[in-house]
């Protein structure tokens, strides 16, 4: 009997089924997730740079400790992702070229640079949080192995929001010149915070096939708007000011009206015109050169034990 | 392909003495102990699991999701494998 595949595929969608590597998917919902799951990977990973900029810098050996682990943590996600595009028939090396020479996109958030210890706050409040709401979502992505990463991605990233926030308490609550270090942090990252979730629905050329296969469930102004929604009480609660006039409880839509950001700056940082573009690249590359002798020693190690397998 | 990262392997943690292994994702490595290693850091670093497995992929053998029905078809009509088929008189207490 002759099976559709496609037909088999699209039942698979319409059941809520999860789609797994060898089962039969069209070609560009394969390059989809690759372009999705690498771009999230590689974000994952330049991701470690602002934050590693503030290890040795941080007020304490607890907040240094916990920093660590953080960014220790954003490394594995970025392995259980690079792991997860894979799966779908890419290799490593020909990802981490992708990212090296600049081919591939990653989150424009880490493009601004970390002035102060109370952006690391407001890296962990608002990035991370603006994460989880789009990874909480991806835990029902269609491809099964980009869920499962995600499942465990979330368990971890909870311990990140709540880290930053506590930064932000202390700051908000400490001296007059400790709170307005948190309110310039905020006042620099919320818009830039908002970009993350992609442009708006109308003008997002990847939406449509993303929702269509249910590699995304929701759209980029839900989510926006869900993240605006949650935030506002969290700053109120530190008397800090969100840095948007317009921003107003709207009853008959039972959230909040908002400014969108600068939709131009976002395109540029995209390009490669953002503060930190040329840094995040450089400092990725110098780290990837400065590993060949530990990736070339691992592979003689690796033949050297094969060899003397075959010959025991 | 990927020859800078070495071959890869599967990761199965026991979270509990007693308790089944179960698959938790993969990593690559270039043998056995650095596969372990590799996952003690990328997979338990929460105290997930009290023990390891690491598989090379290419040990596995795996059902082809093709013939997903005819493979498993065979069990479909074994109802009597189930105890719901059979009928327990009352009165002879829990069975």
């Amino acid at each position: 009997m002759e099976i559709n595949f496609e037909e088999l595929f699209e039942s698979k969608l319409a059941k809520n089924d999860f789609i797994e590597p060898k089962d039969w998917m069209p070609e560009n919902y394969r390059k989809h997730l690759i372009r999705q799951i690498s771009q999230h990977a590689h974000s994952e990973i330049v991701g470690m740079l602002p934050e590693g900029n503030w290890i040795t810098r941080a007020p304490s050996l607890r907040s240094k400790l916990v920093l660590l682990a953080k960014v220790q943590d954003e490394g594995g996600h970025g392995l259980y992702l690079y792991t997860a595009a894979e799966s779908l028939g890419i290799s490593r090396d020909e990802m981490l070229d992708a990212l090296l020479t600049g081919k591939a996109k990653y989150s424009s958030i880490f493009n601004y640079p970390t002035l102060s210890w109370a952006d690391v706050g407001a890296v962990g409040w608002l990035v991370d949080g603006a994460a989880i709401m789009n990874q909480v979502m991806l835990q029902r992505s269609s491809y099964g192995p980009y869920s499962r990463a995600m499942v465990r991605i979330c368990k971890e990233e909870s311990f990140h929001q709540r880290q930053g926030y506590e930064i932000m308490t202390h700051l908000a609550f400490g001296t007059a010149a400790q709170k307005d270090m948190a309110q310039d942090a905020l006042n620099r990252w919320w818009y830039p915070t908002l970009m993350m979730f992609g442009p708006p629905d109308v003008e997002s050329p990847n939406s449509e096939n993303a929702l269509k296969w249910r590699i995304k469930r929701e759209t980029n102004d839900q989510l926006r708007q869900r993240f605006v929604n949650q935030t506002v009480v969290q700053a109120e609660y530190l008397g800090l000011t969100i840095p948007d006039e317009k921003l107003k409880w709207n009853e008959s839509k039972k959230g909040y009206d908002y400014s969108d950001p600068d939709w131009i700056e976002f395109k540029s940082v995209i390009k490669g015109n953002g503060i930190c573009n040329k840094e995040r690249l450089m400092a990725r590359n110098k780290a990837h050169k400065e590993g060949e002798w530990v990736r070339a020693a691992a592979a003689a190690y690796g033949k050297k034990q094969q060899e003397s397998q075959v010959a025991a | 392909m990927s020859d800078s990262q070495g071959p890869l392997w599967e990761v199965f943690v026991q979270k509990k003495a007693g308790q089944p292994f179960v698959h938790c994702g993969n990593l690559h490595a270039f043998d056995k102990e650095m596969a372990l290693q590799n996952a003690r850091d990328l997979y338990t670093r929460r105290g997930e699991g009290m023990s390891l497995w690491v598989v090379p992929s290419s040990a596995i053998v795996a059902s082809s999701p093709e013939d997903m029905g005819s493979f498993f078809e065979p069990s479909n009509d074994k109802i009597f494998r189930h105890p719901t088929f059979y009928q327990i008189p009352d009165g002879v207490g829990h069975m």
